[in-house]
């Protein structure tokens, strides 16, 4: 028993730990510098917040207002529904080409996953600035920006999701002589569906949360309202337009959710 | 001194498979006549389901050729090789349906080789004729009620049946089966196994299987390859071999 010796609670980290530990402090606080902290701002923010939300509240419940908002939101779902299902549908064939071994030679999947990885790369904010400048301002160019950051999304996931499927069914199909996309049409796409639905769903949340400030550049939906409440100092309506989002953003991940579990069940 | 090459359905000749460095097998060969059973026995690791692969090509050889039904299928290009597939059916020892279908729209993939169209993808779309040959094939194996049922609620047994009928919607000239009944019970294995051969034997195809299962490998095998340390060790009928005999390879 005396020959046990207990391990020391920490260890004394070693030169180059302690110099990365360093340097990692020294990078925060640089960060931090560059983003402008500044304590004193911080110290008069919440007199400044609270007279914010002073102003802000009660929001603006005048039904003309409302009835208006109404419109803008479903305009919003409208951009994101469209957007999302546009996006989907083009991102199977797209996922085709980008996943490894099934269709498609090895070069093409990685010059695909980087054509992804771009589109995923570029905010949706500049999307919808870039279609504005395509299309015009208006929801078609909300809806544009939408779809093409769906591609990015569902695309690359979609891609694995097929990767990721039991390889079984497929060797089998294979073995009847039947061709390479047949095979994919028949045994990985339906092994991948549950995942595809699981994915396709986040892609709507998700689409439906962008959608919202879309509007911010002028390319459609609610976030245009937003913006003119603020511009102008109409606190209250501003307030309506956030709790608005809030309440369809969270009505829209719980339906996702619901529907998750409907569909796919707990087999997963 | 040989057969003449119309009896013979499936022609081995020298065939080795690496993955990289490792060799599984090497200089493997064996010849199979028209309407005869080869069981492959060997322990667990010697590369039997390997050597099935390479002998449908689904993984390619890094050494020697495959002759299927007088055609060269290790030269053959993919249509040609789609061809020969189309007259040959897997059964394998995980089922590999896919999940979700239906039954019946499992056993027209079945057809996909046969002819190659999207109306095989699935029974809603499928041809009468396709869709008639399927409910067949069902019959055959006992599961014609269970048609429109989803395929992965199925038993373990009825789920093998649902593969076998796959594999014999297209009318395969050669039948391959891996292990087939190794994820069932040993009852539930009895039922699949006569099945099998009994289907088999009716339509005068060859077949090839492997087992783990000796007594199996004697019954239902007309000759018996015993694969074992990378070479094939044992190539006798079955009359001739006694159960130790087969023993002796998985040692």
């Amino acid at each position: 028993m005396t020959s046990v010796s207990l391990p020391t609670r920490f260890e004394r980290p070693n030169a180059v730990a302690f110099l990365g530990y360093a340097l990692g402090l020294t990078l925060v606080f640089w960060c931090l510098g560059g983003a402008g902290f500044s304590i004193e701002k911080m110290v008069s923010a919440p007199p400044r917040f609270a007279d914010f939300v002073d102003r802000a509240f009660p929001p603006n419940t005048d039904p003309k207002t409302l009835a208006r908002l109404g419109w803008k939101m479903v305009e919003t779902l409208q951009i994101a529904v469209a957007g999302a299902v546009i996006g989907v549908i083009l991102s199977v064939p797209i996922a085709l080409i980008a996943a490894r071994g099934l269709v498609a030679g090895l070069w093409v999947n990685q010059i695909t996953r980087n054509i992804l990885g771009f589109v995923r790369a570029v905010p949706d904010i500049a999307w919808a600035l870039v279609f504005v400048v395509a299309v015009g301002l208006g929801p078609f160019a909300g809806m544009l920006a939408i779809a093409v950051d769906t591609i990015g999304f569902c695309g690359r996931f979609f891609a694995d999701d097929m990767e990721a499927t039991d390889k079984g069914p497929a060797e089998s199909l294979t073995a009847t002589g039947a061709r390479k996309l047949d095979v994919v049409a028949c045994a990985t796409i339906p092994a991948a569906m549950p995942a595809f639905v699981s994915t396709s769903l986040y892609a709507l949340e998700k689409a439906v949360r962008s959608s919202t400030i879309l509007g911010l550049v002028g390319a459609g939906g609610i976030g245009i309202e937003l913006k003119v409440g603020f511009d102008l100092f109409d606190y209250p309506t501003a307030m309506s337009v956030i709790l608005m989002i809030a309440v369809v953003v969270i009505a829209i991940e719980q339906l996702s959710g619901w529907t998750r579990t409907k569909i796919i069940g707990e087999q997963r | 001194m040989f057969p003449p090459v119309s009896a013979v359905d499936i022609e081995v000749q020298d065939i080795t498979k690496s993955f990289g460095s490792t060799a599984v097998f090497k200089d493997v060969s064996f010849r199979l006549a028209r309407g005869e059973a080869v069981a492959l026995v060997g322990a667990n690791g010697t590369g039997k389901s390997t050597l099935l692969r390479c002998v449908m090509g689904l993984l390619p050889v890094t050494g020697g050729q495959v002759i299927l039904l007088g055609k060269n299928a290790t030269a053959a290009k993919s249509k040609a090789l789609r061809d020969l597939r189309a007259r040959i059916g897997l059964v394998s020892q995980k089922h590999n349906l896919v999940p979700r279908l239906s039954v019946l729209s499992n056993v027209c993939h079945g057809l996909l080789g046969r002819s190659p169209s999207i109306r095989h993808w699935g029974h809603p779309v499928a041809p009468k004729t396709s869709r008639e040959a399927a409910m067949h094939a069902l019959e055959k194996v006992g599961l014609a009620d269970f048609a429109t049922r989803r395929a992965d609620r199925l038993s373990g047994g009825q789920s093998q049946r649902v593969a076998i009928a796959r594999a014999i919607v297209g009318k395969p000239e050669i039948l391959i089966a891996d292990e087939p009944c190794a994820s069932l019970d040993p009852s539930a294995g009895e039922d699949i196994m006569d099945l099998f051969f009994e289907l088999a034997r009716g339509e005068g195809v060859t077949v090839v299987f492997t087992s783990h299962n000796i007594e199996h490998a004697l019954r239902y095998g007309d000759r018996v390859l015993g694969l074992a340390g990378g070479s094939m060790r044992l190539d006798a009928t079955a009359a001739s071999l006694s159960a130790s005999d087969l023993r002796g390879l998985y040692d």
